[in-house]
């Protein structure tokens, strides 16, 4: 029967729980259902259809909120009684999710309001400190498949408060951009007229006091990075941009001081407003994706210590010291390196290495921080203090303290060089010819150039290119950090791929099975001899396959290196090695695969591993063409024939690689002029990802790990990386394209200007006139760039 | 003494009402999150309906 959960939607399996004439694939979700059922909030699922989420185990991981000392840092507002906690959860995905943790208070009275902010994916929840604590909201959050997430990074990090300069700029800008419009309206046209003549001389100061705080503080960013950029004797696009804003002011105010006319008040308050809305535009920024993760948010706050006397304790990560006893759970990451001393360690370094099979260690074996244990509770002592250990000493590489940003030359701020320098020549040029011919007029012409020149079509036509293709990726999938990374894309001419998780998959979803198709009752057996096995291998299989009838079998016996056998009601299984499962001669996998027979007849394997994304050869096809493609893998070469069958010839082939090599493989490329692109996943490409061009992260969850990266791709797009390739490079003709288009503006403006003819009202229709044309033009163009992705 | 001075002081006035709102509004936080709100919205007549049927129930 085709069925699917009632709460979570997940495929239930024929054993699936019917409650209340609800079907139910597991446990853990009936029981949230019950917890809704029974506080009136079913409404839930009539919002949405299955919009659950399987609560998971979470017995003791918060055991460190009791701590004050480690709460109190997690809280924004504590007054002793009434306490605000902002939460961060990762399975906020739709709008009944909004509906039930807005309702929270009806769970737990203690709490007053809880308030979803759906774009960053956190619930922000005042309660009652006499009530109730910030452990009891994390648990009962965590019951109904809400679980936040809390790392070290929420510990270290003061709360950064939200920057809303821009908007406040954008308003100043606006308001006086509106008002002086109107005030100098009149004028326009009508220049003798008695009523006027009265007037204008209050007018024109009002329109002055409502342009001094346009040119002081909505423009001063603009000011300020003109001053940087002169500093490092570098002509940014900010230079002519405030050379044009200054000219603008003082030449106005100088004519209303002196009567001459009305000044330019209009097109400089017009000219700011516009600058600061493509500025708006191009900030957007993916709320809810975090560029700049390192280890702190991978790592637990607190851990629990095992004193000399047996007894545990609740510790912060960074109290750790070598020598130490540490208790590590099931689904706790170790958060330093050490020794097993006893317990059952089966870890999984996915998030160092992108390869998710477990390793089993045994007692006296060293675990690398980093690893998360996924079977039981074990006891460690600890080697070394957290920033020593092995993983953490990566961030202590100096391409973490450097900027990427800097030293980057945008196109704009290339171009911009030549048209300050070439604006200065012309209008010194014109001023002098001026000058010989009507000396009067000569200073009238300088100034004149110098507004009409300034950039503002230029200035809009990159970040409104840019800002549009970010949106139409974003909707893609692919997330980008900010709008150079997009400019530095398209100069890319190498791509390096990590293997383990990148090309390939990284999580149990790549398990396939080949053979006779098995029967519930079959996979039933074979999930319950699963479950009395330890073997790695196994452990995936059993977490694949769901299933909740549990059965005890009447024989089973492993054998170590072969596999097991187990016999339940007369049929007996045998799970393993080909040639232990079965006498005939099968087809062997060159791959990890574990074989089943039953009753003595072979019925398939399931394969693991090696599974490449799909779409993986195509694209490597396609990008062999225009670049030069390298594979640094950390794993042992045993895929190397299969990868070379299958990439195209010139590929490189490198393995074994640790962090810090791979590092320094993107570094040796830099210096001879390469432009890399790094395309990895694990933390173990932090580094690289760090030090190349571009480092593009692949995350099979884009909400929840990824490595500091430039760009973070959903594993599902891989494929379609050569694809964002062109797009980036189509950007840039779009802008040089544009470009073109603001100088033909700039040179009718000019002409204007050199004649001596420039009327405050032709600069008021000149400038919002080539400015809106443009990013007219650069949106509908995008936007055709953008269909190729479809 | 010239209506038009009243008229402008008016005028200016109302521009610097409305300007101050906005600022309160950003400052508020109104425009950090754009999107719940839209969603929220439409949850209002659930609560009350459920509480409704609540008390359907229970007479």
């Amino acid at each position: 029967m085709e069925s699917h959960c009632y709460h979570c939607g997940n495929h239930c399996e024929d054993t699936s729980i019917v409650h209340d004439d609800k079907i139910f694939c597991c446990n853990g979700c009936k029981t949230v259902y019950e917890i809704f059922a029974e506080n009136e909030l079913s409404c839930y699922y009539d919002l949405e259809q299955t919009p659950g989420t399987t609560p998971k185990e979470i017995e003791g991981k918060f055991d460190f909120l009791t701590k004050p000392e480690i709460y109190e840092k997690l809280l924004d507002f504590n007054d002793g009684s009434v306490q605000i906690a902002t939460l961060y959860i990762p399975s906020i995905h739709c709008s009944s999710c909004i509906w039930l943790l807005e309702n929270l208070q009806k769970l737990n009275k203690s709490i007053s309001s809880a308030i979803v902010n759906f774009p960053k994916k956190t619930v922000r929840v005042t309660y009652n400190a006499n009530e109730g604590s910030l452990k009891d909201i994390v648990l009962l959050l965590s019951s109904i498949g809400y679980e936040p997430y809390i790392s070290l990074e929420d510990y270290t990090n003061t709360k950064k408060g939200i920057n809303r300069d821009i908007l406040y700029k954008l308003g100043v800008a606006g308001f006086a951009f509106g008002n002086v419009m109107l005030l100098s309206f009149p004028e326009y046209f009508e220049v003798d007229e008695y009523w006027l003549n009265q007037y204008k001389t209050l007018f024109r100061w009002i329109m002055f006091a409502m342009s001094l705080p346009v040119v002081f503080y909505a423009a001063s960013d603009y000011f300020v990075s003109a001053y940087k950029g002169l500093r490092s004797k570098f002509l940014n696009i900010d230079v002519p941009i405030a050379l044009g804003i200054l000219v603008l002011f003082f030449r106005s105010v100088f004519e209303i001081i002196m009567d001459h006319g009305q000044g330019f008040f209009d097109s400089l308050t017009g000219l700011v407003f516009f600058l600061l809305l493509g500025k708006f535009f191009q900030q957007k920024t993916y709320n809810f994706l975090s560029f700049e993760r390192d280890y702190k948010s991978y790592f637990p706050i607190g851990i629990t210590k095992v004193n000399a006397d047996h007894t545990e304790e609740t510790i912060q990560v960074y109290d750790i010291q070598k020598g130490d006893r540490i208790l590590i759970r099931n689904q706790e990451l170790i958060p330093v390196d050490g020794i097993l001393i006893n317990g059952d360690a089966q870890i999984d370094y996915s998030f160092v290495t992108g390869e998710s099979e477990t390793v089993v260690k045994q007692s006296g074996d060293k675990l690398f921080a980093g690893g998360k244990q996924t079977s039981g509770a074990i006891e460690m002592e600890v080697l070394k203090s957290v920033s020593q250990s092995y993983l953490t000493q990566l961030w202590s590489n100096d391409v973490f303290n450097t900027n990427k940003e800097e030293g980057f030359k945008s196109i704009t701020d290339t171009i911009s060089k030549y048209f300050t320098i070439a604006i200065l020549l012309v209008a010194l040029a014109s001023g002098l010819t001026w000058y010989f011919i009507e000396p009067a007029k000569a200073w009238n012409v300088v100034t004149a150039i110098l507004i009409i020149a300034c950039p503002c079509a230029l200035a809009l036509s990159a970040p409104f290119t840019m800002g549009n293709l970010l949106r139409i990726l974003g909707k893609k999938k692919c997330y980008l950090k900010n709008a150079d990374v997009l400019e530095k894309l398209a100069k890319i001419d190498t791509v390096i791929f990590d293997k383990t998780g990148t090309i390939t998959h990284g999580n149990k979803g790549a398990l396939t099975y080949e053979g006779i198709p098995l029967s519930a009752e079959e996979k039933i057996i074979l999930k319950n001899t699963l479950r009395n096995s330890n073997h790695p291998l196994s452990r995936q299989l059993y977490d694949s396959i769901k299933s909740t009838t549990v059965l005890t079998p009447d024989a089973f016996e492993e054998i170590a290196g072969k596999g097991m056998i187990a016999t339940y009601d007369g049929t007996e299984i045998k799970v393993g090695a080909p040639s232990f499962v079965t006498s005939n001669n099968i087809e062997k996998s060159t791959k990890t695969a574990v074989y089943i027979s039953i009753n003595n007849q072979y019925k398939g394997k399931y394969l693991f591993k090696n599974a490449y994304r799909q779409g993986i050869e195509e694209l490597f096809n396609n990008l062999s063409k225009n670049y030069k493609l390298v594979i640094l893998s950390g794993d042992n070469d045993s895929e190397k024939e299969a990868l070379t069958e299958m990439l195209p010839k010139g590929t490189e082939l490198h393995f074994n690689q640790k962090p810090d090599s791979k590092l320094n493989f993107v570094s040796q490329l830099q210096q001879q002029k390469h432009n890399v692109l790094m395309v990895g996943d694990g933390l173990n490409d932090a580094g690289a990802l760090k030090q190349s061009d571009v480092g593009i992260a692949i995350a099979e969850n884009v909400n929840v790990f990824s490595p500091a990266c430039d760009a973070i791709l959903d594993a599902l797009n891989v494929s379609k990386l050569s694809v964002y390739l062109h797009i980036a490079k189509s950007a840039i003709n779009i802008i040089k394209a544009s470009f073109i288009l603001s100088f033909i503006y700039n040179i009718i403006g000019l002409s204007f200007a050199i004649s001596g003819n420039l009327s405050p009202v032709i600069a008021a229709i000149l400038m919002p006139l080539s400015s809106i044309s443009i990013v007219t033009f650069v949106t509908i163009l995008t936007n055709i760039a953008g269909k190729q992705l479809k | 003494m010239s209506v038009i001075y009243i008229l402008i002081t008016v005028s200016i006035i109302v521009a610097i009402v409305f300007f101050t709102l906005f600022i309160r509004a950003v400052k508020s936080g109104q425009y950090d999150d754009s999107y719940t709100p839209s969603v929220r919205m439409l949850f209002e007549d659930e609560l009350v309906k459920q509480e409704k049927q609540t008390k359907n129930k229970q007479s």
